[in-house]
């Protein structure tokens, strides 16, 4: 293993970690709710009446904050590497795999670590092991 | 009220992964290719936040009402069931192949980028399978 430090952002990620961090507790201290955003997401498409409206403020407040960002400054780079049949099935598996995992980085790696949760430290470790052994195959093994 | 304040949360969550680099694909996957030219973020962003969280949770699980004077609605479930395990490790496959998770999905997507627009509508297909396997079972 090789550090790749000029890629390396140890205080935007702590920063902005931070910021991530109070937005969950905002939400769990003010609202009482998860900010698991598969669980969010995935309960829009389980309609029930008085639960859908903070589902979509806040997916909303989530899909504006480019358009926030922008009042001050450029948006930092984003590059997508895969190409649209990867992305296809990359989506499929993170919109079953959380559904059934009951979570994603957010609800177990962020909520889930920080309330000491057991089924989050396990969901934790399998995303993070299954992505890590993906990465390796697809850069590694098949060299793409 | 409460809606003001989830629309809140949900905009500075996306501020905290824009500022933290996380919206970025590439970063992502440069964090989980431990072979390759490794880049630790994800992990400080990951320990930034959860910095945070130990001590606000902490405060959330001692309340019977949340300040706007709702129901807690913190989770129940212990078990360390199969599909906890297994669900978590498809999604991790997909995390890897894209390196995009659900948040930073959204994110890009009011960036406007036609590839994010395309793995969100499959994320939410696959949701919706989800959602009609359980139903019919």
């Amino acid at each position: 293993m090789s550090i790749d430090w000029p890629h390396f952002t140890p205080w935007h990620a702590l920063a902005g970690g931070m910021l991530i961090g109070m937005a969950s507790v905002l939400f769990i201290l003010f609202n009482g709710r998860i900010a698991g955003i598969s669980g969010i997401a995935g309960g829009l498409l389980r309609p029930r009446r008085g639960d859908m409206d903070w589902r979509i403020a806040f997916l909303g407040g989530l899909v504006l904050a480019p358009l926030a960002w922008r009042l001050f400054a450029a948006l930092p780079e984003a590059r997508i590497d895969a190409g649209y049949g990867t992305l296809v099935v990359a989506g499929l598996l993170v919109g079953v795999g959380t559904r059934y995992g009951a979570g994603c980085t957010s609800g177990h790696g962020v909520c889930g670590l920080s309330r000491l949760s057991p089924r989050s430290l396990v969901a934790t470790l399998s995303f993070m092991a299954a992505g890590f052994v993906t990465v390796f195959v697809m850069r590694h093994l098949l060299g793409a | 009220m409460p809606v003001l304040m989830s629309f809140a949360a949900g905009l500075v969550f996306g501020i905290g992964l824009l500022l933290s680099g996380m919206s970025n694909p590439a970063k992502v996957q440069g964090f989980l290719d431990l072979a390759g030219r490794w880049d630790p973020s994800l992990a400080l962003v990951m320990g930034g936040a959860i910095a945070v969280g130990l001590i606000g949770f902490r405060l959330a699980h001692v309340r019977t009402r949340s300040l706007l004077g709702g129901a807690m609605h913190l989770p129940t479930a212990r078990d360390l069931s199969k599909p906890l395990v297994l669900g978590s490790l498809a999604f991790g496959a997909g995390w890897g192949l894209a390196g995009f998770c659900p948040g930073p999905a959204l994110v890009s997507l009011g960036t406007g980028e036609a590839k994010a627009v395309v793995f969100v509508a499959a994320m939410l297909a696959g949701m919706f399978v989800y959602e009609l396997i359980e139903r019919y079972r």
